[in-house]
């Protein structure tokens, strides 16, 4: 394998390993924050119990969202040394800022983890909360670094060096607010499904816990609010694109041709080479309504585009077409549950709806991961966008493929370990319960 | 402001020295010590574990805002040590959560406390040995020469390995010093006050090991050392807390204890800085890099150092509120 191909895998495994993690420790603090809350409102013991049974999960996660985004910390400079070497002055100031709200929620994190009984209980509530709060911010603000790589703002690029850097315009660049707020009402979406559907899978088999019905109704809570904000975040980030990044928009919509009232391709695999969609849906004029909010605007394809400069069309289209799928489903899943909440509470126990979200666990977190490979995917073949191209910043250094080998198999390792141990944690729990 | 970031610098990594190091060091301290040790160990470190370790990152992001080509050419040559250490910061990272919250203790516990160990002393090892090439000056950034000589070479060699050696050493004396002041039976605070002698001794030989090796490498580490007035200050200061140290370690004052070490370990990075300044990395055959030929443009340093201080102003206090909480309190339960 080429060293660049494994640099760019390695990047990918780790990213899409890390955003896993993180994505969790960042929303669920939330879930705990509300069970706490529920606690000390109403006194019921089965929201404590709840508020640390999830606590656990989250310092697990936590932890392991920690250690790989240490070592992503390294491996920008590991891969892409000449991409740092520029990009380090100007986006380092998100960097900071990140830096410091992480810290904030490691510490905040500490402190509910271990303080039950040493700190007064609305001190510890607000712990819980902080590190949510703490969590986001710093989400918003790693975001902002990889906005500045789709929209690069705040330097001129003369003679190959940045000149004139204002960090100020980089960070707030045009990509970070649409990316960032996308971003994490997918974690919210995605983590409030899955736990979600762990609960729901144990309620399939214990039909009477209260406990795993009341985690399922503020999980599936969140991620149902979460799943119908959505659309609009997204329609936002489409027409966002279209003016920034039209290159991306057409590879995701696998556009070859420039053209009025553009057709919006449902499914379908493109050919690059041929220029054609082969087994797509077309609807007439809906891309050119996505796209500027009307019928008839005018769509830019990858012809006007120089073919040395088109993103992978294949991978970025499917990806595209994976995440709206998968939206669109949680998006589904959460009107019935907001519907049944409201006026049919009974159907809620029925064990096809449990079966509904226990295989909803993981889809959440599939629209994630794709959505992340969209925009990572369309923005290539540039590290900074009309900039630098990745392959300029490629380390120099031969064998990279042994390091993208290692970091897989232990990455591979982790996600089933965590999962394990999860299921201990569940299960100790469930004893724990039963003997009580 | 140059002078500010590279203050930075300073001060994140002796905070990383004395938090994340003692961290470590417990992880080396469990492989001396009994169940009883190991359950202590745990309870110590598990609320603030992850707080201590942020302060490698907080010196990567200083790096790579304010002194970009030192970043770009520390992680381009030296990355197999770096890639190293951070399996090991994986490894050891994880494997203590999981120990700590796996409910079940059954053989799995075993594999757990294996990795932790191992990786306990593994990973400050690389961390020391990455130190130690950014230090020696064989890093080499010309095009043409082999694998070995640029990749290799520069961390390969024994003046970094002995550096790797003293780090563990000293993260372990770092642990045993503030174990012994640790919340638990009387027994387990002799062990670890034991430990801590015999650690020191061994810290003392192999801190002399640094200096004779590098002298023979061809590095004149004392004599840069002796250039430098405020160097000369800081070593002579550690020396003389060595029988301070030993007296307050005998009359069990255990908080002098911890702030003779922090101040021994803190003075003898202030000297290596001061022996050192303002040259960041060595190279072989071109000029080194110093914090004025690598310096990011005004704005980007003002803009950080912004970042930095509004930040710590939220960190520290909180950090200080979760010490208090978690290590000056008389109560030994951690309720989990």
């Amino acid at each position: 394998m080429d060293d660049f191909l494994a640099a760019r895998l390695q990047m990918a495994v780790s990213l899409g390993f890390h955003i896993i993690y993180a994505s969790i420790g960042m929303t669920m603090p939330f879930f705990m924050f509300v069970a706490e809350l529920k606690w000390l409102k109403t006194g019921k013991d089965v929201y404590l119990q709840l508020a640390k049974a999830w606590s656990k999960g989250v310092a697990i996660f936590f932890a392991i969202g920690a250690v790989s985004g240490t070592v992503l910390s390294f491996e920008l400079g590991l891969l892409w040394p000449e991409f740092m070497k520029h990009a380090g002055p100007i986006i380092g100031m998100p960097f900071s800022w990140e830096g410091a709200a992480f810290f904030i929620e490691a510490i905040a994190l500490g402190l509910f983890l271990y303080g039950w009984k040493r700190l007064n209980k609305w001190v510890h509530l607000g712990s819980g909360l902080l590190i949510g709060i703490a969590g986001v911010t710093s989400g918003f603000f790693v975001i902002a670094a990889n906005g500045w790589m789709n929209s690069p703002e705040g330097f001129e690029w003369i003679n190959g060096r940045a000149v004139n850097i204002d960090p100020f315009d980089a960070m707030f660049n045009a990509a970070w607010i649409s990316q960032s707020v996308h971003m994490i009402i997918a974690a919210f979406a995605a983590t409030g499904f899955a736990v979600a559907g762990v609960h729901g899978a144990i309620l399939l088999k214990h039909k009477e816990s209260q406990f795993h019905k009341n985690a399922l109704r503020i999980a599936l809570t969140f991620g149902a609010i979460a799943s119908l904000i959505q659309p609009l975040s997204g329609d936002y980030s489409a027409k966002d694109i279209a003016k920034r990044q039209p290159e991306k928009l057409a590879a995701m919509e696998s556009l070859f041709e420039t053209q009025e009232k553009a057709p919006l391709i449902i499914g379908g695999i493109p050919d690059a080479e041929k220029k054609e969609v082969k087994l797509g849906i077309e609807i007439p004029g809906f891309l050119s309504f996505l796209a500027f909010g009307n019928f008839n605007a005018e769509v830019k394809g990858l012809d006007q585009i120089p073919r040395e400069d088109w993103p992978p069309v294949l991978l970025t289209h499917i990806s595209f077409q994976i995440m709206v799928l998968f939206g669109m489903i949680m998006a589904a899943i959460a009107i019935l549950f907001l519907l049944f909440r409201w006026k049919w509470e009974y159907l809620l126990e029925k064990p096809w709806w449990l079966r509904i979200l226990t295989f909803a666990t993981p889809i959440g977190f599939i629209a994630l991961e794709t959505g992340w490979m969209v925009t990572e995917l369309g923005r290539q073949p540039w590290i900074i966008y009309k900039i630098m191209r990745t392959k300029d910043a490629l380390t120099p250094m031969p064998g990279i493929v042994y390091p993208l080998i290692l970091i897989s198999i232990i990455y591979l390792i982790l996600t089933f370990l965590s999962v394990y141990l999860m299921r201990r944690q569940i299960r100790y729990v469930h004893e724990k319960r039963l003997n009580s | 402001m140059i002078i500010l970031a590279f203050i930075f610098i300073g001060v994140s990594m002796l905070l990383y020295v004395l938090l994340g190091g003692a961290d470590f060091g417990a992880g080396i301290i469990e492989i001396f010590t009994d169940k009883k040790g190991v359950n202590t160990i745990s309870k110590a470190i598990a609320p603030v574990w992850e707080a201590n370790h942020i302060w490698l990152i907080v010196i990567i992001v200083i790096l790579f805002n304010a002194f970009p080509e030192v970043y770009s050419t520390i992680t381009q040559y030296l990355h197999i040590p770096i890639m190293l250490a951070l399996f090991g910061i994986i490894f050891r990272g994880t494997a203590f959560t999981f120990r700590y919250y796996d409910p079940f203790s059954d053989t799995s516990h075993a594999i757990y406390t294996f990795i932790f160990k191992l990786f306990s002393v593994f990973t400050p090892f690389f961390l020391g040995v990455t130190l130690g090439a950014v230090i020696f000056g064989e890093i080499n950034t010309a095009s043409g020469i082999s694998f070995y000589q640029q990749y290799i070479a520069p961390w390969l060699n024994l003046f970094s390995i002995s550096l790797g050696l003293f780090i563990v050493i000293l993260f372990a004396y770092l642990a045993s010093v503030y174990l012994s002041g640790e919340p638990a039976d009387e027994e387990s605070n002799k062990d670890f006050k034991r430990l801590s002698k015999l650690i020191l001794i061994a810290l003392v030989i192999t801190g002399g090991l640094v200096f004779i090796i590098a002298e023979f490498s061809g590095l004149h580490l004392l004599h840069k050392f002796i250039k430098s007035p405020v160097s000369i200050g800081c070593g002579v200061f550690a020396t003389l807390l060595l029988p301070a140290f030993l007296i307050a370690l005998n009359r069990n004052r255990a908080s002098l204890v911890r702030i003779i070490a922090g101040a021994q370990t803190g003075a003898i990075l202030i000297g290596w800085f001061a022996a050192q300044f303002p040259v960041l990395v060595v190279l072989q055959g071109s000029p080194s890099l110093t914090i004025y030929n690598t310096v990011a443009p005004d704005k980007t340093l003002l803009m950080m150092i912004i970042a930095l201080f509004v930040g710590l102003a939220f960190v520290i206090p909180l950090l200080f509120y979760l010490f208090k909480v978690f290590k000056f309190s008389e109560k030994t339960n951690t309720d989990y």
